[in-house]
């Protein structure tokens, strides 16, 4: 019989733009330490590691065999997941999955990325098909200024429409002592800030950031004597379609709807917008922070901006999105997923302090990556079905 | 794979490419600290666990056996035992391009580690390495701050 | 817990340079001659797990060449870095984790893309380390040495296992190194990295595998009789060769003990009938042999002597002729668990053992066995 699978405890480094003190390896067993820590379970506890990052962001091959003097896994199974910037999220899936199966009863799930000792665009670059698409593609940005140009000519939105997004995310990360920026923008600031890929300002886009992130997860028979209020994960989703630019719709996330749709189908959730209490999105710029949420269905094609700009996805709105700060305030790559997904996990336990939503019942994660691909999760305080 | 009529007199097209992605590693304040003992003091220093007493090399700051951090630095001897080698005569792609075959390797355990360190084996023929033999570091003259600021190990006669 | 078992395998075969392919090309003809072997359409496919090397690939996020290939296109879908055993081990526990019933796992590599000794030199600890310019080939020396000196056993030991596995391979279509050579040809071949001479060392080669694993609620219902999936295991040892002894695998023996337990095998010198490892190097026959427990430290070379894992002898090993023969990384592991599930059908053609109802497929990942996955597959449930 499968089991059903919950996270009972998180570690995140403090993340920064650079992390000269440490190497790769002592830095993801910063994040392992605290996850650890947050359970008082030891290493010895852990029945299997899985890990990712981005190869080309570290130049080091077979990670997961380089990594075990600091993910612990020296002579446990270990094994790594990799999928882009996707790649937290996936590992999320990974140890659900693993666990759930019933094959383990308790998973570490390591995400890290050492972004400052690369070149991000000349790696992402590489992700492209080389005989076909890599000697136009102008790195990962190019790719979302599409999308954000074609949602604004079909809707009507503007440049404007992006900063609020930014804004908030910005005026969040004060409340979250792991996030990389912590200063707080105003729109002014943003519009003013460089234009990168039209319409898409520097303000709009996310940083590089060293960091690693750890999440643990348990089977239903151990959760409840480690953690008094554990996160369920209710259901995962991944669409990871096409290869070729040429095949992407821009202007509409369709990895997201599907994702979305199948999530919220199997869990009865009939109401995204009322039933969820809170979203930690992979907003890897400003924009997606409209777009993406209508195709998760919260809300109608062409109305986020004006939801946004009545405050529902603030603090104390409706449905507050990335307490946490989001992307745009803290991006190590491998990271980043399994911080959304930590990010909700601190949601539901009621562990997310100064960033704490109020009476979270249910709050969903989401990572983005390769060619506009979604991986989701659905976080419950209660136990499934 | 079946090769239909479509494809046939095609000629198959090859596109080449160096994929250029640079690195710099950070290598924390552990490695920097055991890479500036060679540079300034050619000395070899370790770390060792507090609780099991095992000594690293190269020094790590977690023990990954007991899975706590490191605080103890110790000093280890030059010279050690030759634990396994290799020698490479073919000149593969990987060899740096000082080095000309037949280039020889040696994993060495070092008087008062516990663990063996990787290093080149020189001074010294391929058929005269014999795993066991005794081996002694030798440093460069310039050196920099790097594991190649110990030149080579060489037999001890 | 659940069963699960495999109902379709489909490969391509394994080259030196498929020119006209590409990733995607080949993903395309092994899933498709998986999905026939089981008699199954990419519909009935409830998720698909990848299994590529950014590295090896020349491409970030690697996964993304052969997605839609692999029937992924409109679903679940995830990817592991890793030997093929391991992206199948990730398929396995979605088949029983209770969100899907059947899960198609698929592998690749193209060798003849890259450098190889620049892509391994590229898993050596870039800060104290990789600078030294050490390879798979170089490395794998090493531990070869180790070896040797340890059992006191010589080259011509190590060129028994080439002979074997050059000679099985003439009785199978998809490898690519057939050879009929004896001792006196691997002792005279290249010296590439003392002791290990060309023949001693796995090509690098082309190619794609692809499988289907079912829950046991459906495994019956299409074309095969499902191979059941008895006991599997993985586990890594120490990254630095100076943490471990390199004359022995601790992590083989563990991930092995494992899977016998799950399998409920005690003696598996006995219980298994056919065993594909991973023999990247002629040497790692003997020493995976051993640490596996079929036999006794040391003591593998003389029972290969008096033909005891030849194809008509009573445990045959690679009898498709391994790695030695054909070498796709990251697919290597794939390719020996469909070889295990033709012999334990009956569908291994010119190359079938005689007795196969119990079979072991192995998959390593990292430098000179760092890590290993070990599968047993029956034919009984």
């Amino acid at each position: 019989m499968a089991k059903r699978v919950a996270i009972v405890g998180t570690g995140q480094t403090f993340h920064k733009s650079h992390r000269p003190d440490v190497n790769g390896q002592e830095l993801i067993n910063e994040a392992v330490q605290r996850a650890l820590a947050d359970t008082n379970l030891t290493m010895k506890d852990i029945d299997v590691v899985l890990i990712g990052n981005m190869d080309h962001f570290e130049g080091i091959n077979y990670v997961d065999c380089w990594s075990v003097d600091g993910s612990g896994g020296v002579m446990k199974p270990v094994i790594k997941l990799t999928t882009g910037g996707t790649t937290g999220a996936s590992l999320a899936i990974g140890g659900y999955h693993m666990v759930g199966s019933g094959m383990f009863e308790k998973a570490l799930i390591i995400g890290w990325e050492k972004n400052s000792e690369s070149d991000t665009t000349g790696a992402i670059t590489t992700a492209f098909d080389p005989i076909w698409d890599r000697q136009v593609f102008a790195g990962a940005i190019s790719g979302l200024a599409a999308e954000a140009q074609a949602y604004m000519a079909r809707y009507g939105a503007s440049d404007r429409d992006g900063a609020r997004v930014s804004v908030r995310d910005r005026k969040h990360a004060m409340n979250n002592p792991h996030a990389q920026l912590r200063k707080e923008v105003i729109l002014e600031d943003v519009l003013a800030s460089p234009m990168l890929a039209d319409p898409i300002h520097l303000l709009d886009v996310c940083p590089r950031t060293d960091g690693a992130c750890a999440v643990i997860m348990v089977s239903e028979d151990v959760a409840g004597k480690i953690c008094s209020k554990p996160d369920w994960i209710w259901g995962t989703a991944a669409r990871h379609s096409y290869a070729y630019l040429s095949d992407a719709s821009f202007g509409r996330l369709t990895s997201m709807e599907k994702c979305a749709k199948e999530i919220f189908k199997k869990a009865g959730i009939k109401e995204s917008r009322k039933e969820i209490d809170v979203i930690e999105l992979y907003q890897p710029y400003s924009f997606a922070g409209l777009i993406w949420i209508e195709d998760m269905g919260i809300i109608g094609h062409g109305e986020a901006p004006q939801y946004v700009w009545d405050g529902n996805t603030d603090m104390g709105g409706e449905l507050p999105i990335n307490p946490s700060g989001g992307v745009i305030s803290c991006n190590p790559i491998g990271a980043t997923g399994l911080i959304r997904c930590a990010e909700a996990a601190l949601q539901v336990m009621g562990k997310a302090e100064a960033r704490q939503v109020p009476d979270v019942n249910f709050a969903v994660s989401t990572g983005f990556g390769g060619c506009f691909w979604t991986d989701m999760l659905l976080h419950g305080k209660n136990k499934p079905n | 794979m079946e090769k239909t009529k479509i494809f046939e007199g095609i000629e198959p097209m090859i596109y080449n490419s160096m994929i250029n992605v640079p690195y710099s590693w950070w290598a924390g304040d552990t490695a920097s600290k055991f890479f500036i003992s060679l540079r300034d003091d050619k000395k070899i220093i370790a770390t060792r666990c507090g609780k099991c007493r095992k000594v690293f090399i190269p020094p790590r700051k977690v023990c990954p056996t007991c899975f706590k951090e490191n605080t103890e630095w110790v000093d280890v001897s030059d010279e050690g035992t030759l634990v396994s080698y290799s020698v490479a005569r073919r000149q593969l792609a990987s060899i740096p391009k000082d080095k000309k075959v037949p280039v020889i390797w040696g994993l060495i355990k070092l008087d008062g580690a516990d663990t063996a360190m990787l290093h080149y084996l020189g001074e010294v023929n391929p058929g005269e390495v014999v795993i066991g033999m005794r081996v002694k570091a030798v440093f460069t003259e310039l050196r920099t701050g790097g594991i190649r600021d110990i030149s080579h190990f060489k037999p001890v006669r | 817990m659940d069963r699960a078992a495999i109902i379709g395998v489909g490969m391509t075969k394994i080259e030196a340079n498929k020119n006209r392919e590409t990733f995607a090309d080949m993903a395309w003809e092994a899933v498709n001659k998986a999905l026939n072997d089981a008699g199954m359409s990419i519909d009935d496919i409830d998720n698909v797990i990848t299994t590529s090397s950014d590295f090896w690939d020349g491409r970030t996020i690697s996964c993304m060449a052969v997605g839609d290939a692999a029937g992924a296109a409109d679903k679940n879908t995830s990817c592991v870095e890793g030997d093929g055993t391991y992206g199948a081990f990730y398929g396995y526990v979605r088949t029983l984790s209770g969100s899907y019933k059947t899960t198609l796992v698929v592998g690749h590599s193209k060798g003849s893309q890259c450098i190889s000794s620049l892509i391994t030199n590229a898993a050596f600890d870039p800060i104290y380390e990789r600078v030294l310019g050490l390879d798979m080939i170089t490395a794998c020396a090493m531990q070869a040495n180790a070896y040797l000196n340890r059992t006191g056993l010589k080259p011509e030991h190590m060129a028994m296992v080439s002979v074997k596995n050059h000679r099985n391979a003439l009785k199978n279509p998809m490898s690519q190194l057939p050879m009929n050579i004896t001792v006196e040809d691997v002792l005279k071949s290249e010296m590439i990295a003392d002791p290990l001479r060309k023949l001693d060392c796995s090509p690098v080669s082309d190619g794609c595998c692809a499988i289907v694993i079912a829950h046991e609620s459906v495994a019956s219902k299409f074309r095969q009789k499902p191979v059941w999936i008895r006991g599997l295991s993985f586990c890594t040892d120490s990254f630095f060769f100076g943490d471990r002894d390199l004359s022995r695998s601790n992590s083989l023996v563990e991930a092995a003990k494992a899977a016998y337990k799950m399998a409920g095998i005690e003696d598996p010198k006995m219980e298994i009938d056919v065993v594909e490892l991973y023999d990247a190097f002629s040497y790692q026959e003997l020493l995976w042999l051993e640490e596996m427990g079929m036999t006794a430290y040391g003591n593998a070379a003389r029972l290969l002597e008096k033909g005891e894992f030849d194809m008509e002898g009573p445990l045959p090993v690679n009898p498709s002729g391994g790695l030695l023969a054909g070498h796709p990384v990251i697919a290597a592991g794939l390719y020996r668990i469909a070889e295990v599930v033709m012999q334990l059908r009956g569908d291994a053609g010119e190359h079938q053992v005689k007795k196969a109802g119990t079979g072991l497929a192995h998959g390593v990942n990292g430098l000179c066995g760092q890590s290993h996955c070990v599968w047993i597959l029956d034919k009984e449930r």
